[in-house]
């Protein structure tokens, strides 16, 4: 367990410099911007942070975010919400496992 | 499938611009109306999203120029850089009505601010890491989207404009004294 946790901070760690320079250009973590803000999102519906403008397909989806959907989403999100706006993908298993791990560190309240 | 062949992306001047044909091309084509133009929806979005950041870039580099905290020759830059953003923003504006699109529409700069948080500002670095960081993330999403394009002639309009970003962050980082990256391909992975 101890050395799954140092795994998942390592994880984090280059998930933040990752966060920074693939996700940045359109993202933060407590301000809108051209993607919705990140804080929060393990546990959130999809298309459902208050006031950002989504695409139709978002809001209509009943998905919620969790590492599973977000590593789907981040696979190809066309594929697993046809119509989305996205369209940014991470081609890289282990970049997508270590965002989705920062993610998940920073989505307390 | 789109035939690709039958589109036409023109360069002119040495600019951005580009000039789109689809309309009559969708039209002329029946029976595959709907699913071209699903397809082209696809790339509309992605231009505006691009036109987003465009947008963005246009009011961070404003805020920096009103600032004060910009010493010549680095507001000389910045302003440069702006005016490339307009470009991009013109060029995408363009593109988007040819294709039969909406573009975005530019927010109230309070609201860039607020989201960029131009309150914590309060020196030349500042603007300069922020102005990196978002010439960083601004290079990546260009590149991230490439293969998502249907058309292949927009997504080498992306490429360019990633061009265009990292041409600025390479400046902004030897401004700023960073080191650029010791391996290959750290961009757009």
């Amino acid at each position: 367990m101890v050395v799954c946790g140092i795994a998942q901070a390592a994880d984090a760690t280059r998930g933040k410099e990752l966060y920074e320079s693939r996700c940045a250009g359109c993202h933060s973590l407590d301000q809108d911007r051209i993607g919705p803000r990140h804080r929060g999102v393990i546990g959130r519906k999809a298309g459902a942070v208050a006031g950002f403008e989504y695409s139709p397909a978002l809001r209509a989806s009943r998905i919620v975010w969790g590492s599973r959907t977000l590593d789907a989403w981040l696979t190809d999100p066309e594929r697993l919400i046809p119509g989305q706006r996205m369209n940014y993908s991470v081609t890289d298993a282990a970049d997508r496992a270590a965002l989705i791990a920062y993610l998940e560190g920073e989505s307390g309240p | 499938m789109l035939n690709h062949k039958r589109r036409s992306f023109l360069t002119t001047s040495g600019t951005a611009t580009l000039s789109a044909a689809a309309f009559g091309f969708i039209a002329g084509v029946p029976g595959r109306s709907f699913a071209m133009g699903s397809t082209m929806a696809r790339d509309v979005d992605i231009l505006n999203v691009a036109l987003g950041l465009e947008h963005e870039a246009i009011n961070a580099y404003q805020l920096g120029a009103q600032s004060g905290l910009l010493q010549k020759p680095v507001l000389d830059a910045a302003v440069l850089f702006q005016s490339h953003h307009k470009g991009h923003r013109d060029a995408l504006i363009s593109t988007i009505e040819k294709l039969g699109g909406r573009p975005v529409a530019e927010k109230p700069m309070a609201e860039y601010a607020r989201a960029l948080n131009a309150a914590a500002i309060k020196s030349q670095e500042d603007i300069l890491n922020l102005a990196a960081r978002l010439e960083l993330g601004a290079s990546n999403a260009y590149l991230g989207v490439i293969p998502s394009f249907q058309d292949v002639n927009l997504a080498k309009v992306a490429a360019r404009l990633a061009a265009d970003e990292t041409m600025h962050w390479t400046a902004l980082s030897g401004v700023l004294g960073r080191q650029l990256p010791g391996a290959p391909l750290s961009f757009g992975a």
